[in-house]
C-alpha cells in the first residue's frame, strides 16, 4: 500500500482559513478598488435607511410654511421644498423606502424566477415550453409599462409597485436560471450525484442550485438598481408611493413645479437616486468579475 | 474462474437512442457477464458503445433521446432495466457505483470533500448518525491511500489533484460497499504516472473487498494489466470475449488484431506505429454484412452480406468472425468442458 500513497506536495499549502468558494470570490472582489467603492456607497445607504430615524434632523412631514423654498444653508443642508419640508430628512427617510421596495422586489423576483427557471430547466419538455413562453411574452412588453398595467390593476400604492417591480423582473431571473440550470445538469458531478443514488429533487436543491447562484447574485445585485430606478419612475408618475411618503421619484416628481426657482429640490432627491443606483451597478459589477469563472484567468 | 458466480449479467441489451435521422442502435444486442470479484475490461474506439453500455446497466441513459429498448440486465435475480426509479435509485451506489473519465469535474465545487461523502453515505445508510459516516468517510479515504484524510475531509475539490480527486470518486464509489464498481475511463485524464497509481489501486481494492469491477478503456496497456477477462466491442456489438491471456497471446478477431498492432512496442524503435484504416463506422450505418468488413483485410464476400454470429471457439472464448466459424465448439463438447 505504501507505494500508492501519493506525495503530499502536489497540494498548495492551505492558509489556516478554509479557503472555500465564497472565500475566494471575497477575495478577488476586494481587489476591484471601484467594486469596494460602490459597495461603500451601498453600505452607506444601508447605514442611512437603518437608522434614518434618529439622525434626520427633523419628520418627514414636519411642514413650516413659513420656511417654504429655502436654499441650502446651515440649517436645511439640502433646502426646504413647497410646503417647508427639510428636503435632507425627506431624503434620508426615503432611503428606507427605496432601499426597501429595491431589495424585496428583488428577492420576490428571484424566489419566483428561481423556482420557475429550475423546473423549466431541469425537467423540460413542455413544462419548460409553457415557463418559457410565459416569459418571453412579459418580455415582449416594455417593462415599465407592464409595470404599470400592473399597478393600475391593484391600484396606486407604495405596496403595488414593489409587486409589480417583482413581476415584471421575474422573467429575467427565470431565464438565467434556466439557462445555468441546463449547463449545470450536464455536468459530471451531477451525473455521478445520480450514480450514487441521490434523489432528483436533493440534486436539484443541494447540487443543482447552490451552483446556478453565482449569476443570480449578480443580477440581483444590478436589479436593485433598475428597481429603484422604477420605483421611482412609478412615484414619478403618480403610481408608486402616496402623498406625504418622501419617495425619491414622488420627491422628484413634486418637485417640477418649482425647478427653476428652486433647483435643489430636484438635484438632490436625483442625486440620492443616481448614486444609490450608481453604488449596485459598481458592486454588480465587481461581484460579476469575482463570481464568473468565465472572467478569471 | 468459470467457478465464479456471475453478479450481473447483460443479456440481449440494445439502447437505442431515438434522434431526428432514425433510430440509432449505439448498443446493439449485447450478452456479457461480470463475475464475483473479477475484473472485466471493456475494450473499443471511441463510439462503439462502451459508455452507453456501462450507463445502461447505472440506468442513466440520458432520456430523452436514449432509450434501453430491449433486452435484460440481471443484478442477482433483480432486472435493473424493469425497476422503477425509486428501486434502482437504491441499487445505484448500493450495488452498483460508478466512476468517471473526468475527476476535475466528478465533485461539486461548492462543497468540501467530507460534505460530499458523507452524503454518499446517508442516502443509503438512513440510520447511521453524521458521526458514523463521518468515520466512514475518513476510514474511506484512507481506503484509497490519501494521507492526511481527516483534514482533507474540510477540502474543497479545487484544492485537490486529478490524482487525488480519482482517489476520492472511488471512495465515494464504494462507500456503501457495492458488488460492482463500473469505472469508465477512470483514468484517461490522469497524467501516465497517476494513472499507474490508480490502477493498482483499483486493484488492489477489487482483491481486498472483492468488489468486481467493470473497466471501460480504450487502452489495451490498462486491460493487460488489470484485468482478467476482456470484451472487446465494435460498432455496438461484442466482438470477441476471453481471458486476457489468451486474447492478447492469440487474437482472433481482425479488429483485436489490429488494436493489439496499434499499441507501441518499445522493442522495435524505428518501426512507424500500425493504424486500423478508416474509422468506427456510425452506429446504424451498417445494415448488413459484418460490421468491421470495411476496414478489415481479411473480409470476403459473405462478410459484406451477412453478419457473423458470435462464435464459441474454445471454452472462453467468444470470436464475431466468419474465420473462426469452423472452429466454433460442438455445443455438445462445451457443455462437458462447463460441467
Amino acid at each position: 500500500m505504501s507505494k500508492l500513497e501519493p506525495k503530499s506536495t502536489n497540494v498548495a499549502p492551505q492558509t489556516d482559513k478554509v479557503a472555500g468558494p465564497w472565500y475566494e470570490a471575497w477575495r478577488s472582489f476586494k481587489k476591484s478598488k471601484i467594486a469596494v467603492v460602490g459597495a461603500g456607497i451601498v453600505l452607506f445607504f444601508i447605514i442611512v435607511a437603518l437608522i434614518g430615524p434618529w439622525i434626520a434632523p427633523q419628520g418627514i412631514n414636519d411642514q413650516v410654511l413659513a420656511n417654504r423654498l429655502l436654499k441650502p444653508s446651515r440649517e436645511f443642508w439640502l433646502g426646504t421644498d413647497d410646503f417647508g419640508r427639510d428636503i435632507l430628512s425627506r431624503i434620508i427617510h426615503g432611503a428606507r423606502i427605496s432601499l426597501w421596495v429595491g431589495f424585496f422586489s428583488v428577492i420576490g423576483s428571484v424566489v419566483v424566477g428561481s423556482i420557475l427557471g429550475i423546473v423549466a430547466g431541469y425537467y423540460g419538455k413542455w413544462i419548460d415550453t409553457i415557463i418559457s413562453r410565459v416569459f418571453d411574452i412579459m418580455l415582449a412588453f416594455p417593462s415599465i409599462l407592464l409595470a404599470i398595467a400592473v399597478v393600475s390593476v391593484l391600484g396606486p400604492s407604495l405596496q403595488n409597485a414593489l409587486i409589480a417591480i417583482a413581476i415584471i423582473n421575474v422573467p429575467n431571473f427565470g431565464r438565467l436560471i434556466r439557462s445555468k440550470v441546463l449547463s449545470i445538469k450536464e455536468e459530471e458531478y451531477i451525473t455521478s450525484a445520480k450514480a450514487i443514488g441521490m434523489q432528483d429533487i436533493r440534486i436539484l436543491f443541494s447540487h443543482i442550485l447552490p451552483n446556478s447562484m453565482a449569476p443570480v447574485i449578480v443580477q440581483g445585485t444590478l436589479a436593485i438598481a433598475t428597481a429603484i430606478i422604477e420605483a421611482a419612475a412609478l412615484g414619478f408618475l403618480g403610481l408608486g408611493a402616496e402623498a406625504p411618503l418622501p419617495e425619491w421619484g414622488k420627491m422628484l416628481a413634486d418637485a417640477r413645479v418649482n425647478f427653476i426657482n428652486a433647483p435643489w429640490t430636484m438635484i438632490f432627491p436625483g442625486l440620492a437616486i443616481m448614486l444609490t443606483v450608481l453604488g449596485f451597478n459598481l458592486m454588480g459589477d465587481g461581484l460579476r468579475d469575482a463570481l464568473d469563472p468565465r472572467m478569471k484567468s | 474462474m468459470s467457478a465464479r458466480k456471475a453478479i450481473l449479467q447483460v443479456k440481449g441489451l440494445q439502447t437505442s437512442f431515438f434522434t431526428d435521422d432514425g433510430v440509432i442502435p449505439a448498443v446493439d444486442n449485447i450478452d456479457f457477464s461480470v463475475h464475483e470479484g473479477e475484473v472485466l475490461g471493456i475494450v473499443g474506439e471511441s463510439g462503439c458503445g462502451k459508455s452507453v453500455t456501462s450507463l445502461s446497466i447505472m440506468g442513466l441513459v440520458p432520456s430523452p433521446p436514449g432509450k434501453i429498448t430491449g433486452g435484460e440486465i440481471l443484478f442477482g435475480d433483480k432486472d435493473l432495466t424493469k425497476l422503477s426509479d425509486k428501486e434502482m435509485r437504491k441499487v445505484r451506489g448500493n450495488d452498483v457505483a460508478m466512476i468517471f473519465q473526468e475527476p476535475m469535474t466528478s465533485l461539486n465545487p461548492l462543497f468540501t470533500i467530507g460534505n460530499q461523502l458523507m452524503e454518499a453515505i446517508l442516502i443509503h445508510k438512513k440510520d447511521w448518525s453524521k458521526k458514523k459516516a463521518r468515520e466512514r468517510a475518513i476510514e474511506m479515504l484512507k481506503l484509497v491511500g490519501l494521507p492526511r484524510s481527516e483534514e482533507l475531509m474540510k477540502d474543497y475539490p479545487h484544492q485537490l489533484s486529478g490524482g487525488m480527486r480519482q482517489r476520492v470518486m472511488i471512495a465515494m464509489a464504494l462507500v456503501c460497499d457495492p458488488k460492482v464498481l463500473i469505472a469508465d475511463e477512470p483514468t484517461t485524464a490522469l497524467d501516465v504516472t497517476i494513472q499507474a497509481q490508480i490502477l493498482a489501486l483499483m486493484k488492489d481494492l477489487n482483491e481486498r473487498l472483492n468488489t468486481a469491477v467493470l473497466l471501460i478503456t480504450h487502452d489495451l496497456g490498462v486491460v493487460a494489466e488489470t484485468c482478467e477477462r476482456v470484451v472487446v466491442m465494435y460498432a455496438g456489438q461484442i466482438v470477441e470475449e476471453g481471458p486476457v491471456p489468451i486474447i492478447f497471446k492469440d487474437p482472433q478477431h481482425p479488429y483485436t488484431k489490429g488494436l493489439l498492432q496499434s499499441v507501441p512496442d518499445m522493442r522495435f524503435k524505428k518501426q512507424r506505429l500500425y493504424s486500423i484504416p478508416g474509422n468506427v463506422p456510425k452506429p446504424g450505418s451498417i445494415s448488413k454484412g459484418c460490421r468491421f468488413a470495411a476496414r478489415c483485410e481479411f473480409a470476403f464476400d459473405k462478410c459484406l452480406t451477412e453478419n457473423p454470429d458470435l462464435y464459441q471457439t474454445s471454452s472462453v472464448h467468444k470470436t464475431r468472425c466468419f474465420l473462426y466459424q469452423n472452429q466454433e465448439v460442438l455445443a455438445h463438447d462445451r457443455t462437458l468442458i462447463e460441467s
